[in-house]
């Protein structure tokens, strides 16, 4: 069983927006996956449709099975949603509105009162228990809102962009805490636009655009796809001057050189080559992420094939998806 | 019911008490002066001069008139106000990806409506205490129709919650339809000192019957059949409850 299916979903909003067109997505038990894509993709419409909060147009959604619209009671017991803006009241304290949320789904106060501890505890919040949402910071809301999605101990967690916005720390300690949680059997689905994040969290991808699914696939492939990477090395002296027949070079400044790495050849050979012509290296790094290049490709080859197909439906690619260790 | 929907009912009423006793300045305050306000008014300094009104003093009369338009108000107030900023500030989202049913959601507001109201209602009783000796002619009478009235009214905002899109939408209604109409319900006066032709439009006014129904039940008078305010106010009740379930179940003005 798989914990989400979607198929042919559809949606059209009132003023003849088509923000989706169509797509099919299936996302594994116990996964970590990402749904990608520039904004306006429809990431966020196809959540909303998932958790209830947009009415679709056409297609099928379920979740473990159970039917988003037969089954809705079950279908929705099993998501926990945290959404990419502030939707809590402002005015009520930590412990109301988490507290609250469980109410909703029929979890008894006590109990409630219980997971609120364990939760608040788990996120770092549980000082801020008595004080309003308002007086929070941009990074305890986001944790909030993840403790609230959690209240009634849903099988599966969407995420829609949960780390905009917050500074690096905060941002490492939410990742450990998904990865704890997910590992604990929670399946994952993330929105994000830090690609990094998506590389380090995520074993399955989907890529969206203009409401078409154009990659479906495991991150492992995907990255497997990538043929040339380019590295900035930092180098002593003298970067003009420099010159690597294999490889193809760019001198930034006197010190910086940018060099496209093709996989086959791999870093060694570059390192060989500095080593020979006494080149010191002091340091380096990649260019761009890794997924960002592959984004970036994928989706302007997308919009590429659908302007050759001339407003035809592009078929998104379904490539096998990595289970879970 | 369920327990799950059971809790789901309990919650959403708790927080909505919770919330109109949070800023009880504003919620449970003001009608206690205005009411205060009217009573020494109308009551003590016109109502001297005006005599006699259905074989009452003219305060006696117009106390549960008073009391019904704090109930009307309040109740719709709370539930229009509460509605609409949940979805303003989108935490009416909480409760739409939760499993909800559309039901238990129109209860639980129009639950915490009716509870501000009630305590309105008792504090406004209090404060007419004051300046009246209250009798009370029929309990049964009294309670029935503030409840049929406060919760026609809770319903009503909420359907004004569901439509409204700014906070203008929300004042509106109060405004323009509801203050007239409260005022020309006979709170103040008997429909008997109106021409006939007015007799007669204001008998397509429904506050008429729920101010005269609640006056019956404190006075044992009334310009109007008990039980047909009695129908009429189930009628409406009705009504907005099935307009209210198929605008929430249909998503207006909460989901796109």
């Amino acid at each position: 069983m798989k914990a989400l299916s979607i198929k042919g979903l559809e949606k059209t909003y009132a003023g003849g927006v088509r923000a989706l067109k169509g797509i099919d997505l299936e996302v594994e038990q116990g996964d970590f996956y990402a749904l990608l894509g520039p904004n306006g993709a429809g990431k966020s419409t196809t959540i909303g449709i998932i958790c209830s909060l947009v009415n679709k147009s056409a297609g099928a959604v379920s979740v473990f099975g159970f039917d988003s619209v037969q089954d809705e009671v079950e279908a929705k017991s099993c998501i926990g949603l945290v959404p990419q803006e502030f939707n809590f009241n402002q005015f009520e304290t930590l412990m109301q509105i988490v507290v609250n949320q469980a109410g909703y789904y029929g979890v008894p106060r006590a109990l409630a009162k219980e997971r609120a501890q364990k939760y608040l505890k788990q996120l770092d919040l549980w000082d801020k228990r008595n004080a309003r949402a308002r007086e929070l910071s941009g990074g305890m809301k986001r944790r909030l809102m993840i403790a609230r999605a959690l209240m009634h101990e849903p099988k599966m967690l969407i995420l829609d962009e949960p780390t905009a916005g917050v500074d690096i720390e905060v941002r490492r300690s939410m990742w450990s805490f998904l990865k704890e949680i997910n590992e604990q059997g929670i399946t994952i689905i993330l929105t994000t636009h830090y690609l990094e994040e998506a590389e380090m969290l995520c074993r399955n991808i989907g890529i969206i655009d203009k409401g078409e699914i154009v990659e479906n696939t495991s991150m492992k492939a995907l990255l497997a796809t990538l043929n040339i990477e380019t590295f900035v090395f930092d180098i002593e002296q003298g970067a003009n001057s420099v010159a690597i027949p294999e490889f193809e070079t760019r001198a930034l400044d006197d010190t910086t050189l940018e060099v496209d790495v093709p996989k086959e050849a791999g870093l060694n050979a570059v390192f060989e080559r500095f080593a020979n012509q006494n080149i010191k290296v002091m340091s380096m790094r990649n260019k761009a992420n890794r997924l960002e290049e592959l984004f970036v490709r994928l989706v302007e080859s997308g919009r590429a094939k659908a302007q050759t197909a001339n407003g035809s439906d592009v078929k998104p690619t379904q490539t096998g998806q990595e289970k879970r260790a | 019911m369920s327990s799950r929907n059971f809790t789901a009912l309990k919650t959403i009423w708790i927080k909505e008490c919770t919330r109109f006793l949070r800023i009880w300045v504003q919620t449970l305050v003001p009608p206690a002066i205005t009411m205060s306000l009217y009573f020494v008014i109308f009551g003590s300094l016109i109502g001297e001069r005006i005599g006699q009104m259905g074989g009452f003093t003219y305060m006696e009369f117009i106390v549960p008139g008073l009391i019904m338009m704090s109930i009307i108000t309040n109740s719709y107030s709370n539930v229009s106000s509460s509605f609409f900023s949940a979805k303003f500030q989108r935490n009416v989202e909480e409760l739409l990806v939760a499993p909800v049913p559309t039901w238990v959601v129109i209860f639980g507001f129009v639950g915490g409506g009716v509870a501000r109201a009630m305590l309105i209602g008792i504090i406004v009783t209090c404060v007419s205490m004051f300046f009246v000796d209250v009798q009370i002619h029929n309990f049964i009478v009294i309670v029935v129709t503030l409840i049929l009235t406060s919760t026609l009214f809770a319903m009503a905002g909420l359907v004004n919650g569901i439509y409204a899109k700014t906070f203008d939408d929300i004042s509106v209604i109060p405004t323009f339809v509801l203050t007239p109409l409260t005022y020309l319900g006979g709170v103040f006066y008997s429909l008997t000192l109106l021409p006939d032709f007015w007799q007669m439009v204001s008998q397509i006014n429904p506050i008429v019957y729920m101010v005269n129904g609640f006056r019956y039940g404190f006075l044992g008078v009334s310009d109007i059949n008990y039980l047909v305010a009695l129908g009429l106010l189930v009628g409406f009740n009705l009504l907005l409850y099935i307009t209210a379930y198929r605008l929430l179940k249909k998503g207006v003005g909460i989901r796109s």
